[in-house]
């Protein structure tokens, strides 16, 4: 399971290897994590003890499959867990080995099974990471974040390319972040050809043997056909300057999300195959369940998860300390 | 959400045509679709458990009347129960007896505050003929201010703006002083997004709220939002009295739960939508519309109004006039094209025709291509405007170099100009054509 920064990223062979973080620093985002899934734990665990440590008629199983629905976990997955932890009780279990049983399937239910697709593949040099989402689900927000740890906790030299030339100030937005993280940002006039800033941003991370280059692209309804074509295009774009690029594709999703999620997830993966999630703002009321819905259908795993305001609080996503921190 | 529903309904209701009434059997099996399809559009738990208790009051012993089946009867009472739900007649904003009023926007982070304050600012400059202040406040996200300077312009507005350094109440206060000597008619504070468990903020907002007295309090919520819609607006309905909510990114495809059960559960109402990427892209929310559109019905009304609000009638009935006798010109086709852009964009436009969403799906309305057929046109003379029929090689050869498209391209645009006219012709002989088909096919790529 991944759980720091350095077991998150996979990383060329011979690559100096990343300063260790400090054990009481790890122990500090854990509780912020948990602080941020506290909203969710109190409300899923008191139903969940209610539920599985009484008497387990209809009515019980009723309110566990509500319970998880108001954490957005949707109907289908919480149908299917639900189901599986049925079948689990007939066999007789009860109390804490179910709530167990309940916490594996949450578990699985938020990712993926091989560890190589759990993690972000940075073995080519430089590696491309294109940031895609919804408007207003943080986008450029993780983009900075994501920066500033792969510059400072993993020590990668790293270029950004604010290749969302729409929204009004986005550049001046990440170029913040850029300067917060000492990092250089690519950037064109407003209203210029997304595609372009991509492009440029790699030839200078060629040209300055950079590690990584992180791409922020406009926010986007995946309704939007021609936005889609044109978030098509720079994915494009990136393939031609650079062979194998992007390496990695994210997507941003804000936890506050509906069932929604699924389709942006679905869309979005038709016009450039996305490879991980970022679940923003995890640290509101809001209990991210939509997490376990995409992962479920899609088969396309939480990577990060943003648990607060700070550069610090974007997070390796850790499904058992996900699941676990829902109910406990 | 309710295509689906109404199908799954026909089908658990099939057998009840022949005994003729509904058997609590019945709709109890009616109620479980009903359920799901209200989960899956995220409408919160709570709203579903109650809707579907009061629609199954209504549903039960009903008669099957008429020709409706019983599924389209449920969702005849599913669709009344909803425009009760989404809350009557459309409500206004307050309006100061002593300029200006001061409208204040919250909300989580994203949910699109700036981009709604620049919107309404328009809106109220449009249909008011309002002067209009926007304070901007939100001195945390980085070029937030920038964002709000560059779209308050757009939008026509004054933006009162000290950097970052001051904090948000000074900077509301100001402004207000500022917007009242200035004697601007309206005063919109856009605030940081915050997390409505986020005390320190929660604090900040009501200081902000304090200092400025706003007439209308507003929540920016989007219309993506899921079950966690409801703990949000009643956690900053805690903090500041709010008046009403305005649901953004409508034009996605979300199902928008999230405006049913915040209604339902706040009792506040939703006064306003955002539904593009364009400054006017932003409308009154008509609780009867919103149901109307959740139903398949499409949004008739509201296109009706966006168009009288924009078409001279005078033109209007010359275009009538010349469309019934096939003889519109590309003159009269560059009109109509700038008319329709002062409405917005053309893809939200065809949204809100009836039918037109689901023969959409797939149909890509390009607003570039839009922009290509102007250039074309632009690059005709008079004459060739008036008598396309004259617009031989050579001339298509010019025209495509002069926009800076290929022979093709204006070929191909003269071609579907003149089918137009044909299929107008046709329509004023009691033929119907397909107005959505035909725009589509325009928009093309």
């Amino acid at each position: 399971m991944a759980r720091d920064w350095s077991d998150l990223v996979l990383l060329p062979e011979g690559a100096s290897a990343p300063t260790p973080v400090a054990p009481e620093q790890r122990r500090g985002f854990f509780k912020r994590f948990r602080e941020g899934l506290g909203r969710t734990r109190e409300a899923l665990g008191a139903e969940v003890r209610a539920t599985l440590f009484d008497t387990l008629d209809a009515e019980a199983w009723e309110r566990l499959e509500e319970a998880l629905i108001g954490a957005d976990v949707g109907a289908p997955a919480t149908a299917r867990i639900v189901a599986r932890l049925e079948e689990i009780a007939g066999g007789g279990a009860t109390g804490e080995a179910l709530t167990d049983e309940l916490t594996k399937l949450l578990a699985q239910g938020a990712t993926v099974a091989t560890e190589e697709a759990r993690a972000i593949d940075l073995r080519a040099r430089p590696s491309v990471i294109l940031v895609v989402g919804v408007n207003g689900t943080g986008k450029t927000t993780s983009t900075g974040k994501l920066a500033h740890h792969l510059r400072t906790t993993l020590g990668l030299k790293v270029v950004l390319a604010a290749a969302d030339t729409f929204r009004a100030a986005a550049v001046e937005q990440l170029q913040v972040w850029g300067e917060r993280s000492g990092t250089e940002v690519i950037t064109g006039p407003e209203g210029s050809d997304p595609g372009a800033v991509a492009f440029q941003a790699i030839d200078r991370a060629i040209a300055t043997d950079a590690d990584v280059v992180v791409i922020d692209t406009a926010g986007r309804l995946h309704t939007q056909d021609q936005l889609m074509a044109e978030l098509g295009k720079i994915r494009r774009v990136i393939g031609n300057r650079l062979e194998g690029a992007p390496h990695e594709t994210l997507l941003t999703i804000d936890a506050t999300t509906g069932q929604n999620g699924l389709r942006q997830a679905e869309i979005f993966s038709s016009v450039t195959p996305v490879d991980g999630i970022v679940l923003t703002k995890l640290d509101g009321t809001a209990k991210g369940g939509i997490a376990i819905a995409i992962a479920d259908k899609l088969k396309i795993p939480v990577k990060l998860v943003g648990v607060g305001e700070g550069v610090e609080d974007l997070r390796p996503f850790d499904a058992d300390d996900f699941a676990s921190a829902l109910l406990k | 959400m309710f295509d689906a529903l109404s199908e799954r309904l026909q089908s658990t209701l099939d057998g009840v045509r022949q005994r003729g009434t509904l058997t609590e059997a019945d709709i109890d099996a009616a109620m479980r679709e009903v359920r799901l399809a209200l989960l899956e559009a995220d409408v919160n738990l709570k709203v579903v458990r109650q809707f579907t208790s009061t629609v199954k009051e209504r549903a039960l012993g009903a008669d099957i009347v008429g020709s409706l089946n019983p599924g389209q009867q449920v969702i005849g009472i599913v669709h009344q129960e909803l425009v009760e739900l989404l809350g009557g007649e459309a409500s206004d904003l307050q309006f100061a007896g002593k300029p200006p009023t001061v409208i204040l926007l919250a909300g989580l982070q994203g949910s699109g505050k700036t981009t709604a304050a620049a919107k309404l600012a328009h809106l109220l400059k449009d249909q008011y003929g309002s002067s209009v202040a926007l304070a901007a406040c939100d001195i945390y996200r980085p070029a937030a201010v920038e964002q709000l300077v560059t779209m308050g312009e757009r939008a026509g507005a004054t933006v009162y703006e000290r950097g970052t350094d001051i904090d948000a109440v000074t900077i509301a206060t100001w402004a207000l002083e500022e917007a009242t000597k200035a004697g601007k008619d309206v005063l919109i504070v856009d605030t940081a997004g915050r997390l409505s468990i986020d005390e320190e903020l929660m604090d900040e907002l009501k200081r902000v709220s304090a200092a400025v007295r706003p007439d209308n309090t507003l929540l920016v919520v989007d219309a993506m939002t899921g079950q966690d819609a409801v703990n949000v607006a009643e956690n900053f309905g805690a903090a500041v009295t709010l008046d009403g909510v305005v649901m953004t990114k409508l034009d996605g495809d979300a199902r928008g739960g999230a405006a049913l059960s915040v209604k339902a559960i706040t009792g506040k109402p939703i006064m306003f939508a955002s539904t593009g990427e364009k400054i006017p892209d932003f409308e009154r929310f008509h609780p009867d519309r919103m149901a109307q559109r959740l139903l398949g019905m499409g949004d008739v009304l509201s296109l009706i109004e966006q168009a009288e609000k924009h078409a001279d009638e005078e033109d209007a009935k010359d275009m009538e006039r010349k469309m019934r006798r096939g003889e519109l010109t590309f003159d009269d086709f560059l009109k109509q094209i700038k008319m329709m852009r002062r409405m917005g964009s053309f893809s939200s436009l065809l949204g809100m025709l009836p039918g037109v969403g689901k023969q959409l799906k797939g149909v890509n309305i390009d607003d570039k291509a839009v922009d290509r057929l102007e250039a074309i046109i632009l690059s005709m003379t008079p004459a060739e405007r008036r008598d396309p029929k004259i617009i031989n090689g050579s001339r298509k050869r010019r025209i495509a170099a002069g926009s800076g498209t290929t022979i093709q391209e204006v070929g191909k645009l003269i071609n579907q100009f003149e089918q137009m006219r044909k299929v107008m012709k046709q329509m004023s002989r009691g033929k119907g054509p397909d107005m959505a088909q035909l725009m589509a096919q325009m928009g093309r790529k």
